[in-house]
């Protein structure tokens, strides 16, 4: 049968299709499979990646019933069980049936306030690293596709906050602008979008040149249609990559601020201040440092064991996603 | 020496409306740049030099060349994706060489280009119905709703199964996509059709289709084409008046069939004789003209007539002087050639020998 003659049948299948059976699909509804689809393909079969993303889904469900968790496991983040969360030495408590995790210094439920870190960690990880792709994608967009004086500009911006030391940087902030959720968030946004701006110029620069981009030019298309229209799609892939593996440093850069005091104000749990915390009792408690510190390389390995598999299911140097 | 003007003066100004683009001295430079901060100018390529044609609505005008002779730069230049160093673009009458971007807007919905690579030219991330459906939102006519039926409508039109709608580039064949491209030129109902190397990266039978289906789109909707190649049996196939380029210039114009009967050019002369024949007795029958050495640096072309260091026919005045495109003693007015000693019907060029002294050819 020649193509034509497909053409024909089918579109006589779908004439009589529409005024008999109304049930037969209708012009039109041939689905294509999108690049992106064929990389979910490919994802899917990565175990390794399946895991890690079936755990950050768990944690993310964590995060969000945290209080319910709480009230059902009877204790608040900041309640202190001066009863039996606190031996008669003033010491931390080993894991029980009362307290499955421990208790820290001040009779805290280590369990609690580790899952109420979970939504620190992750609004931190997650907020700070989709301001930080916004931010790199914009610029980076410009740079690249505009070149020249704009591309001269944004890039030397990029290397010097590529160049600026990351701690000295935090700590003046804060102690200008105190600490909390909200300046957290920033500095680790300010500190890894230039990455992300790199990234995206490098990917821009080589699009610009396609012939497709030279079509919508000719059919009389703007800069921004151009920009967002037929080349950001184009180098979404390398970002989605990025994104993913940006969300583990932010995380891990939150750890670090709350860590030495310099991120979200205690009493509110975050893995990085119970670590601080625990310093002074890590040799007596095991239990103090252990549970925030494995919480936050299980995150931190899921989203980079993801982000690796996404990278291969996107990769077209793999050879496996059908790449122009 | 017959008193002829060029080809742009030679026509009465009533005769304006016929013209759908005029071509009036084009200049095209890149500016080779050197330097890491501060970049200054080294050299030039001399892509196009002075060329001036001139489209008439309905016809097809085939131009062609060996690679980086300055066609697909002159095309660029004709679509306004590129701007002219000097000369002029006209386009049913009038100027748009200098109009700024948003003035030339209004022109580009009346002159579309498809491009040679149908590979490189649909962005790989977007559906094919979107692709084709991209010169409705740019000119902003009607709502996705009332877009998909006139997308289907051209997929129709150009041999495509309008179910593929929602389909990917990268799920059609170069063919297919070559129908794509045809199909995203016409949505607009352009009144010129620059083809860029149209069918050079298809299979040969497919290349048979997609002229067929560019021929019958002309009859049916009146489309001027200017339709670049570097297969002289393509152009010759589909063009009513073919222009050579060579190195940045034209170096012979005439009407397809006259061309190949009686090309006048020496270089003209060369190509012809280096076609593909089908039959394989009259191939090895027929003489080729080689040429000897490589085509010049357009960064620093020769002196007086361009073909001049490669030319069999080429003497002292050809190193010194540039012939004018007019036509020859024995031509008719349409058939313009740019040459001193044009080849005379029935002339043996593989016999002949230039006649200027080797260290006078310029390289």
């Amino acid at each position: 049968m020649s193509a034509d003659e497909t053409v024909a049948a089918s579109l006589t299948e779908t004439a009589t299709g529409s005024t008999a059976a109304p049930a037969v699909i209708p012009a039109g509804a041939i689905e294509g499979r999108s690049p992106w689809q064929l990389a979910w393909f490919i994802l899917r079969k990565d175990r390794a990646a399946m895991i890690s993303l079936g755990f950050i889904v768990f944690i993310a469900l964590v995060a969000i019933t945290a209080p319910l968790l709480a009230h059902w496991i009877g204790y608040g983040p900041t309640d202190q069980d001066r009863t039996n969360g606190i031996t008669v030495d003033g010491l931390p408590v080993a894991p029980n049936s009362q307290h499955l995790f421990g208790t820290d210094n001040l009779g805290r439920d280590i369990l609690v306030r580790t899952i109420y870190g979970t939504q620190v960690s992750l609004l931190v990880g997650v907020a700070s690293t989709l301001l930080a792709v916004a931010m790199g994608v914009l610029v980076g967009l410009a740079a690249g596709y505009f070149g020249s004086v704009v591309d001269s500009v944004l890039s030397r911006a990029m290397d010097v906050v590529l160049s600026f030391p990351f701690l000295l940087f935090a700590i003046a902030l804060v102690s200008i602008y105190g600490s909390g959720l909200g300046i957290s968030v920033f500095v680790i946004a300010f500190f890894t979008w230039a990455a992300v701006g790199r990234i995206v110029r490098g990917q821009t620069l080589s699009i610009r040149e396609k012939d497709y981009i030279e079509a919508a030019r000719s059919l009389g298309a703007g800069d921004m249609r151009i920009m967002f229209v037929d080349v950001l799609p184009n180098v979404l892939a390398p970002v989605i990559v990025y994104t993913t593996l940006l969300i583990p440093i932010a995380i891990v850069f939150e750890s670090t601020l709350s860590f030495l005091g310099l991120g979200v104000v205690p009493p509110t749990p975050t893995w990085g201040n119970m670590l601080s915390d625990s310093l002074d009792f890590y040799q007596v408690a095991w239990w103090f440092p252990l549970f925030p510190g494995l919480a936050l390389l299980l995150t931190t390995l899921a989203f980079n064991l993801l982000g690796d598999g996404v990278r291969d299911a996107l990769d077209p140097r793999a050879g496996r996603l059908s790449q122009d | 020496m017959s008193v002829n003007v060029n080809e742009s003066t030679n026509r009465p100004t009533n005769d304006a409306s016929e013209m759908l683009v005029e071509i009036r001295d084009a200049v095209k430079y890149f500016p080779i740049k050197q330097g890491v901060v501060v970049k200054r100018e080294i050299g030039r390529v001399h892509a196009v030099e002075g060329v001036s044609l001139s489209v008439r609505r309905g016809e097809t005008l085939g131009l062609v060349g060996e690679t980086g002779c300055g066609k697909s730069t002159l095309a660029r230049c004709v679509t306004r994706l590129h701007s002219l160093t000097s000369g002029q673009i006209l386009f049913e009458g009038q100027d748009i060489t200098d109009l700024s971007r948003s003035r030339v807007r209004p022109y580009r919905r009346r002159m579309q280009m498809i491009f040679q690579d149908p590979y490189g030219s649909l962005n790989p991330r977007r559906r094919v119905g979107s692709i084709i459906g991209d010169p409705f939102a740019i000119h902003g006519e009607g709502d996705r709703d009332e877009r998909k039926p006139k997308v289907q409508e051209l997929m129709e039109l150009v041999g495509l199964n309008p179910e593929h709608y929602n389909r990917f580039p990268a799920e059609f064949s170069g063919g297919q996509r070559q129908r794509i491209g045809v199909a995203r030129a016409l949505a607009l109902k352009p009144s010129l059709i620059v083809a860029d190397e149209p069918v050079s990266a298809l299979d040969v039978s497919i290349q048979a289709q997609i002229i067929n289906l560019l021929d019958d789109l002309q009859q049916e909707f009146g489309l001027t084409y200017l339709f670049i190649s570097h297969d002289l049996s393509v152009v010759r196939h589909v063009s009513d008046r073919i222009a050579v380029m060579y190195l940045g210039q034209v170096v012979e114009l005439a009407d397809s069939e006259e061309l190949h009967n009686r090309p006048r050019h020496p270089y003209t002369n060369a190509l012809l004789s280096a076609a593909s024949v089908a039959d394989p007795d009259q191939a090895a029958a027929r003489q080729r003209i080689v040429l000897t050495g490589d085509v010049p640096s357009p960064v620093a072309p020769p002196t007086g007539c361009r073909f001049h260091p490669r030319c069999p026919k080429a003497q002292a005045i050809c190193v010194q002087e540039q012939p004018p495109l007019v036509a020859r003693a024995g031509d008719p007015d349409t058939h313009l050639t740019a040459c001193h000693f044009p080849v005379e019907p029935g002339e043996d060029l593989t016999r002949v020998t230039a006649t200027i002294p080797e260290e006078e050819r310029a390289e």
